[in-house]
């Protein structure tokens, strides 16, 4: 059951400076049309190093290296906590319309009133989605909506008399973002740990929870998959210490449409539209990290906002919210990202949503319950969108990273390995709702196989992939050697 | 739902093989006063409708596709080759995720390499990482690597950097101790080394600066680097075609939006924040560094590497909080540069210059019109500064009204003082034709 590969059997790739040979032009531009005047020598560099190719070899050089990429469009990517859903064409073709793409931001606004429609209407669409009496669409991507947040609850606090919290409690399952953004804002994280459950474990709870603490940074459901079983006692408890509770909606798949977080204690939370929304993720980037704040909060998002105008109500305007954290970014965030999300709410409309959130949640559980018996799930109960099982087949010494790179062979990309820290050998698995019957249980068919294999030939595993451009890849030599450009400083 | 693959048959096997009965039956553990809302949104519409929906929006914008463009300000209106968006449209590189599966995504990484080596060339520094979100947050984060070297808490930056980019910055240091200093528009970079010091972490200036100048830079790094400060540049990567490399007049980390290479300006994002520093800094980097390696077989292969400085290995420990970047934009420009190429590029760089002194010359001729009021002595590369004898917003409203041109910035949106002033970019997609027709345009306007 062997799958369609990206690379196979082609040449390796030469860099575009190996490519490039003096004299070569990739592209032809007009001459000097204007009356020409010296040059300011002082000023002038004789040689700006790049590469000299022609356009051809240009082209050549960047398919081929786009095939030896592996993208949703080219198979399934069970990337876990990643939602790498299809993302539609049409979204595509918006995105690139001249009447979007070729607007310079700093343009007067009588002259971008299409480009601010946009941006209010999915404004208004992401605070119905998620309860939220405000949103600002500023952040870049999930983990600047983190800081943001942290650095508005920070503000809040201070507002109140109160600038001396600085504990933020975030649970060991949480993303690394989650305490990294929190040193970015100056403030302390604690860690809180789970219970046998999955959930945060209540007691710890109740311990760290005092007038030091600025709030609580929930991923809900948690990176485990598993919906949060005493969430109003885990919200209830922050609150009551005086602290805030932001909701990091990297795991939002599960819910939208079929639940708001505002509704469930969360003051403020970050959506990501790259995630959820299907905007593409592009090989990393770019995303976009939209925060979500209830009333309390609202006066401090990031801005400016897109507002009607009060005067003439078809007019939109722009508006920094009263207390505002300030800027995250240039201009209005990635507005690029804004329309491709905008376009596919709007295909789905509520109902569409929902219907997203219930077949990501049944293809999960699907997978669960047919992967289960061969490899271990720690925390085995109904899961949302995604699931974690070791990555040990029962009854091997297979490791999640041998496995993991066993699937590539099979024409799948693998899941997260190694993640959350607190399953050995996790192996954090998020089919998204896009996927058939069909490509899960050919997944299904690949890891039982695979799972045969490290009874049978556990060596041929250890040596996987086998069908890649290249072989498994020296990491510690990488760190070691440091050739990071072409010259190698 | 088209997008949904799931036929009747397909959900009711699924549900027998889970046990349950329904599909909502899997949410049972949502608080059931809070499960399935109604939310009020708008209809779902077909493909069809949406695209018509959104191309009537479009419409309502002007755009630089349809009208002479002389607005820049930080995002440019520059020519992109056919090869640009022929990539960027390959679903194997945009559907990707951040390649942490190295052998499956070696065209990721390899193209994010040589987006490093290409950035590395044109600043003449010594690492890039694999992008920012954009030039301001690139800016932010090289402040932050400053903070980072020790307990100095003083940031000098020019009052001719963008003004978002400072503000950005301040967002960032909300959290921290350190303080910002500097700021009247018109100071000159060497000006700003009288507040250098020992408590001074960095200098940040803008080459040429946000009003179009050239910065005398000579003599600044020592400064800087006399009281075992940094300094940081903020650059416009298509001047590199043909003008001094930060790295070759001493910068320690210069950072830049990589939009004008060959991005559309798309109101403003996604852009790419192009960050590169010295080998020194290597491990306080913030952000994704692709490295060479081989496999067991001795083939040269990519991988991310010193990931023990990120966030998903050090977390509260890590660098910086950034996870997603916008690798696909700096995918974009490494296309743009590979087909530019040497030549391309400073061909590009010497028309900006070319173009724009000649609309500058002509404008200065105008009845009321001062060029460049602040700093007639200097040089510039793509932008200039003209003082008339109307508001800015209302010459503005002739040119677009009457010339279908889209005018310079009005500077009074961000410096209240600088009545009547407008920042003019003239780029290689102006031709003499339309740079005529700006001036005449603006004799009409202010007359």
């Amino acid at each position: 059951m062997k799958q369609s590969r990206p690379g196979k059997g082609t040449i390796a790739e030469p860099t575009l400076y190996e490519l490039s040979k003096i004299g070569r032009r990739g592209v032809t531009l007009p001459e000097v049309d204007v009356p020409p005047v010296a040059l300011p020598d002082a000023l002038l560099r004789h040689d700006n190093g790049l590469p000299e190719l022609s356009q051809r070899d240009v082209v050549q050089h960047f398919l081929r290296l786009s095939q030896q990429t592996f993208g949703v469009d080219t198979g399934f990517y069970p990337l876990g906590s990643c939602t790498m859903k299809y993302n539609p064409k049409v979204c595509e073709e918006i995105a690139r319309l001249p009447g979007f793409a070729q607007t310079n931001p700093l343009q007067p606004l009588e002259t971008v009133q299409g480009n601010l429609a946009v941006i209010f209407a999915l404004q208004e669409a992401l605070k119905e989605i998620g309860g939220f009496a405000d949103v600002s669409l500023q952040p870049s991507a999930g983990a600047q909506g983190e800081l943001t947040a942290l650095l508005m609850m920070q503000a809040y606090h201070a507002d109140r008399g109160e600038p001396g919290r600085s504990q933020v409690l975030i649970p060991d399952t949480a993303h690394g973002t989650n305490p990294a953004s929190t040193t970015m804002a100056g403030l302390d994280a604690l860690e809180v740990p789970s219970d046998d459950r999955g959930n945060i474990d209540l007691k710890a709870l109740r311990a760290a929870c005092d007038e030091s603490v600025v709030g609580l940074m929930l991923t809900n459901p948690n990176t485990l998959g598993l919906f949060e079983e005493q969430l109003s006692e885990v919200t209830n408890l922050v609150h009551s210490c005086g602290g805030l509770v932001y909701g990091d909606g990297a795991n939002m798949n599960a819910l939208a449409g079929v639940a708001r977080p505002s509704e469930l204690g969360i003051d403020l939370m970050h959506y990501n539209l790259h995630k959820t929304f299907a905007t593409p993720h592009g090989g990393g980037g770019p995303g976009a990290g939209p925060l979500g704040a209830s009333d309390h909060l609202k006066a401090y998002l990031p801005g400016p906002i897109v507002v009607k105008g009060e005067d003439d109500p078809d007019i939109y305007e722009l508006k920094m919210p009263a207390a505002s954290i300030g800027r995250m970014c240039t201009y209005f965030g990635n507005f690029g990202v804004f329309l491709r999300a905008y376009a596919y709410v709007r295909m789905h409309g509520a109902e569409g949503l929902r219907a997203n959130s219930l077949h990501a949640v049944l293809n999960a559980n699907y997978l669960r319950v047919k992967l289960r018996a061969t490899y271990p799930v720690p925390f085995d109960r109904i899961n949302m969108h995604e699931f974690v099982c070791q990555g040990q087949p029962v009854g091997t010494a297979a490791r999640a990273i041998d496995v993991s790179k066993r699937l590539m062979d099979f024409g799948f990309h693998p899941p997260t390995n190694y993640f959350p820290l607190i399953v050995p050998e996790a192996l954090m698995v998020e089919p998204t709702e896009t996927e058939s019957k069909e490509t899960l249980d050919a997944f299904v068919d690949a890891m039982l196989q695979i799972a045969a294999e490290a009874r049978e030939d556990p060596s041929h595993l250890k040596t996987a992939p086998h069908t890649m451009q290249v072989g498994r890849l020296d990491e510690a030599k990488a760190a070691r050697d440091l050739i990071v450009n072409d010259r190698n400083f | 739902m088209v997008y949904l693959p799931h036929t009747d048959e397909d959900r009711r096997e699924m549900l027998d093989t889970i046990g349950v009965g329904s599909l909502e039956a899997l949410f049972g553990d949502i608080p059931e006063e809070a499960r399935f809302p109604k939310l009020d949104l708008p209809p779902p519409c077909s493909e069809m409708e949406i695209r018509q929906e959104l191309s009537d929006l479009a419409r309502q914008n002007e755009d630089l596709s349809r009208q002479h463009c002389f607005l820049g300000a930080g995002t440019y209106n520059h020519f992109s080759p056919a090869t640009v968006d022929y990539v960027l449209s390959r679903g194997e590189f945009y559907s990707a995720y951040t390649p942490y599966q190295p052998e499956i995504s070696q065209g990721t990484l390899q193209s994010m390499f040589e987006y490093q080596s290409m950035i590395c060339r044109l600043t003449a520094m010594e690492v890039s990482n694999a992008s920012h979100y954009d030039g301001a947050t690139s800016l932010a984060e090289g402040v932050l690597l400053a903070l980072g070297r020790g307990k100095r808490q003083k940031v000098i930056i020019s009052g001719a950097v963008h003004p978002q980019y400072r503000a950005v910055v301040e967002t960032y240091l909300r959290g921290t101790d350190a303080a910002v200093i500097g700021g009247a528009p018109f100071e000159s970079a060497a000006s700003l080394t009288r507040f250098l010091d020992d408590e001074t972490a960095a200098l940040v200036v803008q080459q040429p600066n946000f009003f179009g100048q050239f910065e005398a830079v000579t003599g600044l790094a020592d400064a800087v680097h006399a009281v075992g400060s940094l300094l940081i540049v903020v650059v416009d990567p298509v001047s590199l075609g043909a003008f001094q490399a930060p790295g070759d007049y001493g910068a320690d980390v210069v950072v830049a939006d990589g939009q004008a290479l060959g991005i559309s300006p798309s109101f403003g994002g996604p852009h790419v924040g192009i960050f590169a520093t010295r080998k020194d800094h290597i491990r306080h980097l913030a952000g994704r560094l692709v490295g060479e390696t081989t496999d067991a077989a001795g083939r040269r292969g990519y991988v991310l590497t010193l990931g023990t400085r990120e966030q998903h290995i050090r977390r509260a420990k890590a660098t910086s909080n950034i996870c997603t970047n916008a690798a696909l934009i700096a995918l974009g420009t490494a296309v743009y540069l590979a087909t530019l190429g040497k030549t391309g590029l400073r061909q590009v760089a010497e028309l900006c210059y070319q173009k724009s002194h000649y609309a500058a010359r002509e404008i200065a001729q105008l009845p009321g019109v001062t060029l460049n009021p602040q700093a007639p002595a200097g040089d510039f590369f793509k932008e200039f500064v003209v003082r008339l004898p109307k508001s800015s917003a209302k010459v503005n409203q002739t040119l677009l009204k009457d010339f279908g041109v889209i005018g310079g910035y009005d500077l009074t949106r961000d410096f209240p003082e600088l009545d009547r002033h407008m920042l003019i970019a003239v780029t290689e997609m102006n031709t003499r034709a339309a740079i005529d027709h700006l001036v005449e345009g603006l004799k009409r306007a202010i007359g």
